[in-house]
């Protein structure tokens, strides 16, 4: 079959690989009829997940057909057509059972790796390194689908594959990033990141109460689809400074809780901006913080911060202060897709949303290394791009 | 990765428990404390035989030491590597005992343990695989079998790493299924020391204790080992 396989730092190619089979009882094979890239895969393109090993096939946000279960699989049949979590969850452990699904015990083939990192280990994750699993990803063909009962949910008649699609990833992530914010009657709400994830963002904290969302981003058709798709107000950070603009929003109390939809690879302004780049490319420091620390400044006090942007390692210069004495609340994780998406299938099924407004192009999966460029440097405007196996 | 931990410590093996403090070794070994804190300067298999006592006590190990014991105990060169590891397990005490106690059981989460064949009800004969192509054999005594709470072994007389251990269950506060504590002991003549074992085993004793609970845990919770192996990949 073919697949999306990583050689190295913005080096991703179709290659030809042998068809995925069943290796336990709880495996399902499934034909992948929709993929797409996340902000995730960025990271992995751009070199900052540590763990990945040339040959590695990547993706995590997909949608397809079972041809194959195996002998465990109770709730599944072939000819299922199904949406499928990025995070392999056993469904069985602690975790999974309090709906904790990224946190799960026994997903991850390879958790000795991320003890010593991490203290403990998590769940796995579709080809995203062999910290998270070494699973092979989803930008493929076909792809194994471990503890298949949980991790792939069936699609409602009813929707298109690209209004499906979304509700693998990014739209669970965005709605936990506003669910972590315990939104409550007149919240404002602030959200850094207008791609998919911060879209999602937006679109859940409306759904969950919030009185005014506003979005923070600089590219331009980014920032006009959060104002005219997604209902937010938008700050340009290149135009104003954010925390000052967000201030001046919020009848100068700050935003009740902050979202991070922008992740390890922030672009930073100023004088700390710089310094976090020149560090980031020396490798002394993993990730850029600049989106944590503008959001522990503009926060109201005692308001929470909720981390959906992902961290892989390290954090610099971070205003450890003014996060303790405001009396901030963090939350973060990666998302926990299982408890968030059947509920959102049915939203779109009623529809509250239409998750497929995210896309705006189209290609096929051979054509995956053009769509790695268009989509990491926004070329034609840009914000996410289905892949067609 | 770490090689030596408080956990991987290598004390000196100082002779046996007595009479006296068996009781103070039995809360250790059934305490919520680390095991390995109050066993620093013990040794394991003396402890758990003292523990064990009457009908199941390993034959004459508190008292009869062989000559070479006795030596080894005198001049101070027999090291001991002792590990700890503790899991748990969302299953009840009563179904993981069960599942360990069948020893044939055990090489589906041991990977290094290719067979045990169980010979009578005290004791089993252990096979396990050596780095190219080899393998190690003994056999080992059950010395204390506490339904539901407590297996533990040691192995026989002139096995050639000498190893005894115990695994405890324990029911976790507030539903949190079973606490599941392997502490292991390698007494290796002529100060052996712990990247020996490795070179026996392939692993550290640290690594491969917890990569084998871990297993455990997942074939208990969820009936199957996740893996990636024989998956397909780019060249
Ligand atoms: N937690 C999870 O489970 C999970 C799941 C999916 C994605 N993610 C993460 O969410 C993040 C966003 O994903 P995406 O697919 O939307 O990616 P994306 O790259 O399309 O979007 C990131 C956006 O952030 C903007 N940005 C960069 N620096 C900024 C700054 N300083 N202030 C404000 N905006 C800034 C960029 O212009 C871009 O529009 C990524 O870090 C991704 O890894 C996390
Ligand atoms: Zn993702
Ligand atoms: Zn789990």
């Amino acid at each position: 079959m073919k697949a999306v396989c990583w050689h190295g730092t913005n080096d991703v190619r179709v290659d030809n690989v042998p068809d995925p089979t069943i290796l336990n009882p709880r495996d399902a094979i499934l034909k992948v009829t929709a993929t797409t890239i996340c902000g995730s895969d960025l990271h992995i393109y751009d070199g900052y997940i540590p763990s990945m090993v040339p040959g590695d096939i990547i993706g995590h946000e997909f949608i397809g057909e079972i041809v194959e279960t195996g002998r465990e699989v109770k709730k599944l049949k072939r000819g299922d057509r199904v949406v499928v979590s990025s995070m392999v969850s056993c469904g069985q452990c602690r975790y999974c059972q309090h709906q904790e699904w990224s946190l799960c015990d026994n997903s991850n083939p390879k958790g000795a790796l991320q003890e010593p990192l991490f203290g403990f280990s998590t769940s796995g994750i579709y080809g995203y390194s062999h910290l998270f699993g070494g699973y092979a990803g989803a930008q493929a063909e076909y792809v194994r689908i471990p503890f298949a009962d949980y991790g792939a949910v069936k699609i409602p008649d009813g929707l298109t594959d690209e209004q499906a699609l979304p509700i693998s990833d990014a739209f669970p992530t965005g709605f936990m990033g506003a669910d972590l914010c315990d939104i409550k009657r007149g919240d404002i709400i602030a959200v850094w990141g207008c791609g998919p994830v911060g879209q999602f963002t937006i679109r859940s904290a409306y759904m969950l109460g919030a009185e005014r969302v506003i979005a923070i981003d600089r590219v331009p058709e980014r920032l006009k689809m959060a104002r005219e798709q997604s209902g937010a107000e938008t700050i340009n950070y290149e135009e104003v400074d954010a925390g000052e603009a967000l201030k001046e929003m919020t009848g100068g109390r700050g935003p009740d809780a902050c979202i991070d939809a922008v992740g390890l690879e922030a672009h930073g302004m100023g004088f700390m901006g710089a310094y976090d780049e020149v560090k980031q490319a020396v490798k002394l420091s993993l990730d850029r913080p600049h989106v944590i620390r503008q959001m522990i400044l503009a926060c109201r006090k005692g308001g929470t911060l909720s981390i959906m942007g992902v961290y892989a390692g390290f954090l610099d210069k971070m205003p450890m202060g003014a996060a303790f004495n405001k009396g901030l609340t963090f939350k973060m994780g990666q998302m926990f897709g299982q408890k968030y998406m059947p509920m959102l299938l049915d939203r779109a099924v009623k529809g509250e949303i239409d998750p497929s407004f995210v896309f705006t192009h189209q290609m096929p999966l051979d054509q995956a290394s053009q769509a790695y460029e268009t989509f990491k440097h926004k070329k034609d405007n840009c914000i996410k791009v289905v892949l067609k196996p | 990765m770490e090689t030596e931990s408080d956990k991987t410590n290598q004390s000196q093996s100082q002779g046996d428990a007595t009479v006296s403090d068996t009781e103070r070794w039995a809360s250790i070994v059934g305490g919520s404390a680390m095991v390995l804190m109050g066993l620093k300067q013990r040794s394991l298999r003396g402890i758990l035989t003292a523990i064990a006592g009457g009908s199941l006590a390993y034959h004459g190990a508190t008292t009869d030491k062989s000559l070479q014991e006795k030596v080894t105990d005198a001049t101070g060169i027999n090291k001991a590597i002792k590990v700890e590891k503790t899991v748990t397990i969302n299953r009840s005490a009563e179904d993981l005992y069960n599942y360990w106690h069948n020893f044939e059981n055990l090489p589906t989460f041991m990977k290094h343990v290719k067979s045990v064949q169980v010979l009578d009800l005290r004791r089993s004969h252990w096979v396990a695989n050596a780095p190219m192509g080899q393998t190690i054999e003994w056999n080992a005594d059950l010395i204390n079998d506490q339904p539901n709470q407590l297996i533990a072994w040691a192995s026989e007389e002139g096995a050639e790493v000498d190893n005894s251990g115990f695994v405890r269950f324990q029911p976790a506060p507030g539903d949190r299924g079973t606490e599941v504590k392997v502490v292991m002991e390698y007494n290796v003549p002529g100060g052996m020391l712990t990247a020996t074992i490795a070179k026996l085993f392939g692993e550290e004793p640290e690594q491969q204790i917890g990569d084998e609970l871990r297993r455990f845990k997942q074939l208990m919770e969820t009936g199957e080992i996740a893996t990636t192996e024989g998956q397909s990949r780019g060249q």
